[in-house]
Parts: structure tokens; C-alpha cells; sequence
């Protein structure tokens, strides 16, 4: 979101639309970053129903079942909940800044 | 305002203690919820307050907390969900309410609350200071301060249309000095209940709790991105009280003949000699100054009302002819280079470049009584300051045993 000036904004810190939440990035404080291992994972959903902060992304299938995609890295706050309940390892937490190094080279 | 703007209404005259006059003035205004807990000197305000609730002279919702902590949280709450919400305390009631009273104004709640103001322990003390308003000069709320029962009444009706006014929505509280004008009987004229119900009107917040067609979130996280802009709208919304105190105290003037501003200033005109002081003392300081006018000596004072948002050019503009000013502090400001109105004083004399002498006066701590002969006493050393260009020591004690 384009950031506005304390002249365009509700006064008081109320927030005026529903749901909005999705919108403002909280993941930016991350220091660790979840990678998900696709070869072990088994998609049993340990880690979507754990993670506090709703940020395990899943995709449902067409024989109603589901499969595991990977995280929003917009709004995961890199807790390691999610690896830590990997009943199969299949998360690991690595470390944030040397994945941004990667991903900027 | 039609019928009432042109002719100024002769209240009926009554004989109040300052707390029941302002318990008077909650009565009229009606608000819809009133949170508050018992404190000396203001438990008298919140008791006959409650005696109307329970005599059903009044709609309000009355809500009798644990603690003052949880009756500003009340207040907050009733107020985010669009009611007129209003408290009192003093004292150590209004230090337990502290992080309420960020929270008040940085929701930008007008939330309006009546204050005996009282000491703060240790030691002890029930009695009159203005410490712990002074305490809670930077958090964003309104700060009126009356010399007597009348002003007390005038302030806290007027209160709420400062905070409510759509530029400002800040709360505000207004102080009166604890037992010496909570406990006095005095002659106060009282408006008819029609009228301040009328002057007061009907709360219309932009947005509310229980709206549940806008819905709306209030107290939400706010990190570094956002917090800073919205602590620039607190300074907005002070800032543009600056214009409405005056709209009000004007509007006011109209309707009882009592006009307000920022401050009173008393035979200040051509004074080469001027006091500023806050609250009940002033009383002493006048009877002081004619005296002394009498005798020829060109003395003056600046009674200041609004102390938040600070009116620095109009008090500098007030002061300009005057040579030599002591600011009389009724609080504590332990290792700060002077009270908080000599501070504020000084500041805005400089800024506007203004350089008379300047001295700082501590006077009345914990209930001691200021007499027209300790303002003597300050008068002959403004004298003496003039005369011989020395203002050591800056910073004084009056009335106090050395």
C-alpha cells in the first residue's frame, strides 16, 4: 500500500473498511523464513492449522482433498510453529536476510 | 441559537459549592454515560451527580467502577461507541488513570472530564495543588482551569462543545482547585436547563462502535509506518482548538454575559509589573494589584484558562508592555528549571522575542493558602527586579518557611 499522509488518514487510528488486514504487511519483521519441502511433505495440514497467523497457503483438490503450497511471506512473522509440528520435516526455517541476499543476486 | 444569541440570560442565582455546581452543570448536559469512582476533593461532584441518576433526573448511564484506571476505560469505551461519556477526579485518581488518558485523546474521543485538582503523595495530602493536572499536560487533552464555582460551572459546559467540535474531537478536562473552590460555597448563576441542554446539543460522531451498517475499528495496531502521522493529527486538532476555545467562550458570552478565552487579563493594559497564575489564587493576586494601583504601582496579571493547547502569542502579545513577569506555579516540577507556566511563559516570550525578566514563583503546594500579602511580597520584588535589573534567583518559593 502506497503510504499516505497524516492529512489523507482517519484521525484517531480508526480503521474505516472491513477486512483490510490482508492488505497491510506484517510479515516485515520476519527473521527466519519457512521453506517447505515438497518431497517430504505429505499434506496431512498440522502446519495450515497451526500457524497463528494464517500464512501456511493451501490449495484444495479436485477429490476434496488438499495440498500444500507454501507461505505468505507478506504476513508470516517467522515463529517456526509450522517446522516445529511437521510431523514429517518437511519445513525448515532458514535465515531471513541471507535468503533476501539470494533472491536479490 | 436564534432566541437565545442576543439577549445574555440572567441564570438563576443559587448558592453552590463548586462541586455541586459542576454535578449542576452534568445534570443539565444529560450526558449519556458518567464512569467515575469516589476521590477526595472530587467525590462530592460524582455523589450528587449520582443522586440525580438515582432520582431520575437524568438518562445517564451510570456506571460505578472499581477504579479511576477503569472509569476513563469506561469512558473510552462508551465513547468509540457514540456516547457522550464523562468522568471526574482528582489527584492520585487522575495519575491511575494515566495511559487512559493517551489512549483518550489518541482515539480522539471527546470525552469531557471535571477535575478537583488535588496533590499527589507522598507525604499525604488531600488538599489543593494543580500537580496532577500539570502531570497530564502533554496528553493530548484540553486543559481549562476556573478561579471560581462560576467558572467551574461555565468551563464544563463549554467543554463539550470544545472537544466535540468536528476540528478538534479531543477530550478535555477542566480543573478547579480542590476544596478551596470544590468546597466553597459560592453565588453561582445557573443557566435554565433548556438552554444548556440546547448550548450542548446532540453528540454526532462521524463514527462509532455500534454503528453496525459503518462498521469501524477502533485501538488497532499502529506500527512506525502509521503512528507518527496520527500523533501529527493530535497536534492538528490542538492546534485548531486554538481557534474554537474563543468560538465557544464568545458564543458562550452571548448567551450569559460571561465571555472566555484563553486567559483574563486583569488592569494588564499598561502594566509594567505582571503576574500569570492559574486558578483560585488569582482571587488574592486582584486584591493585591488594586492596592497596589492605588499607590500608583503599575501591577497586573494574566489569568490563564486554557493551558493546553498553550496560547503563546496571545499570552506573549498580553505581556509585550511589561517589564518584569513572575509566573506563580501551584505544582511540583522537581528538577525542571521552573513550573510548567513559567516554562511555557518564558517560551513563548522568547519565541516572540520578547525579553523582560522573568521569575518563577512555587506557591501553594498541598493546601497552602495564598494571601493578598505573599502577592505583595511578589509585587516588591518585581519592584526591586526592575528597578535594579536583577532577577537571581529565577526560580522562588512562596509562602514557604526557608
Amino acid at each position: 500500500m502506497p503510504e499516505k499522509s497524516w492529512k489523507e488518514i482517519p484521525i484517531g487510528g480508526v480503521v474505516l473498511e472491513a477486512g483490510n488486514s490482508f492488505d497491510y504487511e506484517t510479515g516485515g519483521w520476519r527473521s527466519r523464513r519457512p521453506i517447505l519441502n515438497r518431497d517430504r511433505c505429505n499434506n496431512c495440514m498440522i502446519c495450515w492449522v497451526s500457524c497463528p497467523d494464517g500464512t501456511c497457503l493451501v490449495r484444495a483438490l479436485d477429490d476434496g482433498g488438499c495440498q500444500m503450497m507454501g507461505f505468505d511471506l507478506k504476513h508470516c512473522k517467522g515463529c517456526g510453529v509450522c517446522a516445529e509440528v511437521c510431523p514429517k520435516e518437511a519445513i525448515t526455517m532458514i535465515d531471513e536476510s541471507k535468503a533476501r541476499e539470494e533472491a536479490a543476486a | 441559537m436564534k432566541d437565545t444569541a442576543t439577549l445574555p440570560i440572567k441564570g438563576e442565582a443559587v448558592a453552590l459549592e463548586g462541586a455541586n455546581a459542576v454535578a449542576h452543570a452534568m445534570r443539565q448536559m444529560n450526558p449519556d454515560v458518567v464512569a467515575a469512582y469516589p476521590i477526595t476533593p472530587q467525590t462530592e461532584i460524582v455523589q450528587t451527580f449520582s443522586e440525580f441518576v438515582a432520582n431520575g433526573r437524568v438518562d445517564t448511564e451510570f456506571i460505578a467502577v472499581e477504579s479511576e484506571h477503569a472509569a476513563m476505560s469506561a469512558c473510552i469505551g462508551a465513547s468509540a461507541a457514540g456516547a457522550r461519556a464523562q468522568t471526574a477526579t482528582a489527584g492520585a485518581g487522575l495519575a491511575l488513570m494515566w495511559e487512559c488518558l493517551w489512549c483518550a485523546a489518541g482515539l480522539r474521543l471527546p470525552i469531557v472530564m471535571h477535575m478537583a485538582n488535588r496533590s499527589l503523595s507522598a507525604p499525604l495530602n488531600i488538599l489543593c495543588d494543580h500537580t496532577d493536572a500539570m502531570g497530564a499536560r502533554d496528553t493530548g487533552w484540553v486543559q481549562l482551569y476556573g478561579e471560581t464555582g462560576q467558572e467551574a460551572y461555565d468551563n464544563a459546559i463549554q467543554a463539550v462543545r470544545i472537544a466535540e467540535h468536528p476540528k478538534v474531537m479531543l477530550p478535555v478536562m477542566h480543573g478547579m482547585d480542590g476544596f478551596v473552590i470544590s468546597h466553597t460555597l459560592e453565588r453561582v448563576e445557573m443557566l435554565p436547563d433548556e438552554v444548556v441542554k440546547k448550548f450542548v446539543g446532540t453528540y454526532k460522531p462521524a463514527h462509532t462502535l455500534l454503528d453496525v451498517e459503518h462498521p469501524v475499528t477502533y485501538g488497532a495496531f499502529d506500527h512506525w509506518d502509521y503512528f507518527f502521522e496520527h500523533r501529527r493529527q493530535q497536534w492538528e486538532g490542538l492546534t485548531q482548538a486554538l481557534e474554537v476555545i474563543p468560538q465557544v467562550g464568545e458564543e458562550y458570552g452571548k448567551l450569559t454575559g460571561r465571555r472566555y478565552g484563553y486567559f483574563e487579563p486583569y488592569r494588564l493594559d499598561d502594566a509594567e509589573l505582571a503576574v500569570v497564575i492559574i486558578g483560585s489564587a488569582a482571587g488574592a493576586a486582584r486584591v493585591a494589584i488594586d492596592e497596589l494601583r492605588d499607590k500608583g504601582v503599575k501591577a497586573g496579571m494574566l489569568k490563564v484558562r486554557c493551558f493546553r493547547p498553550f496560547p503563546a502569542k496571545a499570552v506573549a502579545e498580553a505581556l509585550k508592555g511589561c517589564r518584569v513577569v513572575a509566573a506563580l506555579d501551584r505544582s511540583t516540577c522537581l528538577g525542571a528549571q521552573g513550573g510548567p507556566l513559567f516554562v511555557e511563559t518564558c517560551a513563548a516570550l522568547f519565541s516572540a522575542g520578547l525579553r523582560p525578566s522573568v521569575v518563577n514563583y512555587i506557591y501553594g503546594l498541598g493546601g497552602r493558602d495564598t494571601v493578598p500579602a505573599q502577592i505583595h511580597q511578589v509585587y516588591d520584588d518585581l519592584a526591586r527586579i526592575a528597578k535594579t535589573g536583577r532577577a537571581e534567583p529565577v526560580f522562588r518559593y512562596l509562602g514557604l518557611r526557608e
